[in-house]
């Protein structure tokens, strides 16, 4: 056998080629299914990415099902609660241009947390069932709350209420969660500005 | 001599500390009305243990500390609880928060003190004990609470005990008078610290080279102890706390950690003194020295002032000219910020109030453009790339500003001093750091929220199949029946069966049997009286309605007894 690869030597270049590729191929294909990855990385990234209030503005039923739906080929602006940040974070993880937010599904809100007027609330549960994060605390006739922390602020609680005893109040900023914003641009100092000239005119 | 390491960077802006040097530590009257935030330190609020109209005494403790990051809050002086309510505070939002306010009686009636003069004789724990209960914090501009800064710092082995003297920034002078002045009780608390972190072996005070009077009291107070005054070249900011410990040790502190995780601890003088008061004498932190300066001021000097007191009563004891004034600044003019008015009040961090005159400081120029001259990064003691910062905070490039170590930027101006374009760049950064924090709780809270998603979904699948599984064996039990019914004859047997084995004992059927006669019996009663007034008054309708019922209930009575009787036989 090896006489007649030593002879041969395009034979003995087939057979290396053909067995180092049989060898190869069988280390990719044992190493595909050792380090299997479960899931789509893809869709992972984008779940991580979403804002996560599970309000299903996107017509899908929480922010997984509307990751992979991305993952799909879905539009990526439709997700108000994320706004453009979240649009421009996930154009740039799928290296697409980033559009504006459709309006068809509702429009970038200020954050809010939703309060349940107690006196008014009867105890029917239906909020709880209604709330995706489990951010709603009582029992059967008796008053419901709302653990304000946890609150996405997803509004699903509003509509199912049959005394409409639930607000959706604006998060209000206290000293503490103060931040210093980027200072105010003051007006260009080059005459030739475009700006500049402008104001002048006008 | 000592070896000194130099720091990069730095400034020398003109220093303006001899105007409020000519006079020593003056006292002020005590105001009429003390303003106490419940927020004068890093960490939680404290919380309020007083009520509106409740008598206290000077040093009473009127909030207490709400966790391990807190300190408490004491009256400045003896008088009534006048209000707890939101206030403008000393805070560059100028946002208002929750404070107590005391309307003294001008007794100045102290509470009874307890000095621990022997304290060695104490273990160490409960010294920082006796530093937190006196709502000690730190003095040199942070205000991170001192016991809290202790303590952690003992879990670790600590060889380096380092006081701050150093004082660095322009205008102010607190530390320098009370150094000049009461030298002998810093050291003393300098002890009190050493002893609460096990005798460090090295102690060394680091302070500018431009207080040589400081340094002589300094070196006087403390000839025979194994205290080290180091003297050290006056620039701007020597005084950061990363800063001072390069300069005396040559050592770093690794980018995110403490000066406790290199084994040292850096505390400032003014802290030390306050620690030596509240421990050796037992007064709690009602006080400090603060320093009040500037052109619009008539007296440049540094006061004794009680936490709490307005502003404005400090200007007015200080002759104090409105019209001067381009703006008020709490802190120095590096670090320091605009007041949105005179009525907020000193807190336990004020080290100066500025008030300079139109001259002094006048109204910042326009910003303009970058030009990249590189003169911020010179500037920058951190080492970092001011410039690059600013570009990516103009972007909000955030995976690019943290890798720029923007975390490591200590705030304390240079770079902007420097700018010759004017550009409030440690605004830019603080900006940035606050949006990187804000988002990065965003996050915190998205991940906790789809964690929450995902259980419920869980539970409601589990709960599904619960259900289905149940359905499912109804369904088969029915079938079963259907096709068999030998096997239905069985259930209903086995039914029987257990229904005779609930059924209960003669005693207690007796028992049931008798309560229901009785109120059989009641009703039959009521059903009488209420068939006599439909007699009397009601229509032929009613009386029949009520002939009805009571018909019906003696029925009821009849039964029962009947049952009754077969019971007892």
């Amino acid at each position: 056998m090896i006489e007649l690869l030593t002879e041969n030597i395009t034979l003995a270049a087939l057979v290396s080629l053909v067995g180092l590729g049989v060898l190869f191929g069988g280390l990719l294909g044992y190493a595909a299914e050792k380090f299997k990855v479960e899931s789509d990385p893809i869709v992972e990234q984008l779940d991580e990415l979403l804002p996560q209030t599970q309000c299903g503005q996107c017509g899908f039923p929480g922010c997984k099902p509307y990751a992979q739906s991305i993952a799909d080929g879905d539009a990526i602006n439709k997700c108000p609660p994320g706004g453009q940040s979240t649009i421009n974070a996930i154009a740039k993880l799928l290296d697409v241009a980033a559009p504006s937010l459709d309006e068809e599904h509702g429009e970038e809100e200020i954050r809010t947390v939703a309060f349940i007027r107690e006196d008014e609330c009867i105890g029917c549960t239906k909020c709880i069932q209604a709330c995706p994060v489990d951010a709603i605390l009582g029992a059967a006739k008796l008053m419901h709350t709302v653990i304000a922390r946890e609150c996405t602020g997803c509004d699903l609680c509003v509509e199912p209420c049959p005394v409409d005893c639930i607000d959706m109040l604006p998060i209000e900023e206290d000293i503490e969660q103060w931040r210093w914003s980027i200072p105010k641009k003051q007006h260009r100092l080059i005459a030739t500005s475009s700006s500049a000239v402008y104001e002048t005119l006008t | 001599m000592r070896q000194l390491w130099e720091t990069p960077g730095g400034v020398h802006p003109p220093e303006n500390k001899v105007q409020s040097l000519k006079l020593g530590i003056g006292h002020l009257t005590i105001p009429q009305k003390l303003i106490l935030p419940l927020v004068q330190h890093i960490g939680d609020a404290a919380i309020p243990c007083v009520a509106i109209g409740d008598v206290v005494l000077k040093g009473q403790k009127i909030a207490s500390a709400s966790g391990d990051l807190s300190a408490p809050v004491h009256a400045p002086t003896s008088g009534v609880i006048s209000a707890i309510e939101d206030r403008p505070v000393a805070h560059p939002s100028g946002m208002s928060a929750l404070c107590i306010e005391v309307t003294s009686d001008g007794e100045e009636h102290w509470i009874d003190l307890h000095g621990h003069a022997e304290y060695k004789q104490l273990s160490p724990q409960e010294v920082s004990h006796l530093i937190a209960d006196a709502g000690v914090t730190g003095l040199g501009g942070a205000g991170f609470p001192s016991a809290a800064k202790l303590d952690n710092s003992r879990t670790r082995s600590i060889d380096t005990l380092i006081i701050n003297a150093t004082e660095c920034e322009p205008y102010i002078t607190a530390d320098d008078i009370l150094i000049r002045e009461r030298a002998a009780e810093i050291i003393q608390g300098i002890d009190v610290i050493s002893h609460v972190l096990d005798m460090p072996t090295r102690v060394l005070i680091g302070i500018e080279n431009n207080k040589p009077e400081a340094i002589d009291a300094l070196r006087e107070a403390c000839k025979s102890m194994a205290i080290e005054v180091v003297a050290i070249p006056t620039k701007y900011p020597s005084g950061g706390e990363k800063q001072l410990i390069y300069i005396l040790t040559g050592q770093e502190i690794p980018s995110g950690q403490l000066p406790s995780d290199i084994g040292m601890v850096c505390v400032n003088s003014g802290t030390a003194f306050a620690i030596k008061r509240a421990v050796i004498n037992g007064q709690p932190l009602i006080s400090r020295i603060t320093t009040v300066t500037g052109g619009a001021c008539g007296i440049n000097r540094n006061y004794e002032v009680l936490i709490g007191t307005p502003v404005s009563h400090l200007l007015e004891e200080n002759k104090f000219i409105r019209k001067n004034c381009s703006r008020l600044i709490m802190g120095g003019p590096m670090m320091g910020f605009s007041l949105s008015s005179s009525e907020l009040s000193v807190v336990k961090t004020t080290t100066c109030i500025l008030a300079p005159s139109h001259s002094e400081i006048p109204e910042e120029d326009p910003q303009q453009p970058c030009i990249r001259c590189g003169l911020c990064a010179e500037a920058c003691p951190a080492s970092l790339l001011p410039q690059q910062l600013y570009w990516y905070a103009q972007s909000e490039d955030h995976e690019r500003l943290q890798a720029h170590n923007l975390f490591d930027c200590i705030e304390c101006g240079a770079c902007s001093y420097v700018c010759p374009s004017n550009i409030p760049l440690v605004q830019y950064y603080r900006s940035s750091k606050g949006n990187i924090i804000n988002s990065r709780n965003t996050k915190i809270s998205a991940a906790k929220a789809r964690e929450r998603f995902e259980f419920r979904q869980v539970r409601l699948d589990k709960a599904e199949q619960a259900r289905e599984v149940k359905r499912k064996a109804r369904r088969i039990a029915t079938e079963k029946a259907k096709t068999s019914d030998s096997s239905a004859a069985d259930i209903i047997n086995a039914a029987n069966l257990r229904a005779k084995a609930r059924q209960a004992s003669p005693d207690q059927q007796k028992a049931k049997l008798e309560r229901t006669l009785m109120a059989a019996k009641m009703r039959l009663e009521e059903a009488q009286e209420r068939l006599v007034e439909a007699n009397k008054s009601g229509s032929a309708e009613q009386q029949a309605q009520q002939h009805a019922s009571v018909e019906g209930a003696r029925q009821k009575v009849e039964q029962t007894k009947r049952r009754l009787e077969e019971v007892i036989q």
